[in-house]
């Protein structure tokens, strides 16, 4: 079995996992706000269901190493969680994108401004 | 420090400069390329977490085709610098200022939780064999629904994307437009 080159070299306190998360998660919220680019908002997005999978794997591995001695599969649950996000992630672009392509092709513009004309 | 250490600043490090550059890059094939260089890190922290499946799927998902499927997409607008449409200084600092307060509260309420250590190169779960176990045991039903999802957003991307000009409704439309002319 494939053994990782940095097996067994240390622990990290999941704190900074946390803190690394959030400041992704914000970075993703403030791109959401300050972006009228269709595309780049949905990016930001995409963004901040990365930053969630990285906490989600964080946290199975330090649950794995609560509970890894008395059940050895702890933790997969939250890899397969993050496995299904993926999955819905890849589903959400391609009708995204889709809907993108006939916003472009309707107003010739990706800029969100232009959809306020649902309101009317 | 050990080596793990070191590896998970500088990664940390690059993460956050590179998603930085993706909300400040004024050219969108800029932002996406930012991006990659954002999730290739995430992939950096998932090996060195030890989960190879979701490093491998990360990479060949998120940066392989969902990212070129954007950059097809830019380029296929050709959007550029030029043609960026901008927000107002204001709205860009209200926006930052908003996103800073959250960043605050979270930090600050977060601050104080119980230190608990994750490990780092260790652990067994995230291999493709134990995961693969649980994912056609325990959730070959979530896995088989998934499957539903894709043909559906398949089919909905088609529709969607489709041209309406020619569509058989608007023909049909155009010939009862015709009708009625006639008939007065």
């Amino acid at each position: 079995m494939f053994q990782s080159p940095f097996r067994g070299l240390g622990f990290m306190d999941i704190k900074y996992y946390i803190f690394l998360s959030v400041a992704l998660f914000v970075m993703g919220i403030i791109g959401v706000l300050t972006r009228r680019n269709a595309i780049i908002i949905f990016m930001c997005i995409e963004l901040m269901l990365n930053a969630v999978n990285l906490l989600l794997v964080a946290f199975s591995k330090m649950h794995h190493l609560a509970a890894g001695v008395a059940n050895p599969n702890a933790g997969s649950e939250a890899q397969l969680f993050v496995f299904f996000i993926m999955v819905v992630a890849a589903a959400e672009v391609s009708v995204g994108l889709a809907i993108i392509v006939m916003l472009f092709r309707n107003t010739h513009s990706v800029d969100v401004n232009f959809l306020n004309r649902l309101k009317h | 420090m050990g080596i793990t250490q070191i590896l998970f600043w500088a990664l940390s490090i690059i993460s956050l400069f590179s998603a930085l550059m993706v909300i400040t890059s004024k050219n969108p094939v800029f932002s996406v390329l930012w991006l990659i260089v954002t999730f290739f890190t995430i992939s950096g922290h998932y090996i060195l977490l030890n989960a190879q499946f979701l490093a491998v799927v990360n990479i060949i998902v998120y940066a392989g085709a969902i990212m070129v499927l954007f950059l097809f997409v830019i380029m296929l607008m050709n959007l550029s610098k030029d043609t960026e449409p901008q927000k107002s200084k204001w709205l860009k600092l209200a926006g930052a200022v908003t996103g800073g307060s959250l960043l605050l509260v979270l930090v600050a309420a977060l601050r104080g939780t119980e230190s608990r250590m994750t490990e780092l190169g260790t652990g067994e779960i995230g291999l493709i064999q134990n995961l693969g176990h649980v994912l056609f045991t325990e959730y070959v039903v979530p896995f088989e629904i998934a499957s539903i999802l894709f043909l559906s957003a398949m089919i909905g991307a088609v529709v969607i994307g489709k041209r309406e000009v020619h569509s058989p409704v608007h023909k049909e439309v155009e010939k009862l437009d015709e009708m009625q002319e006639v008939m007065h």
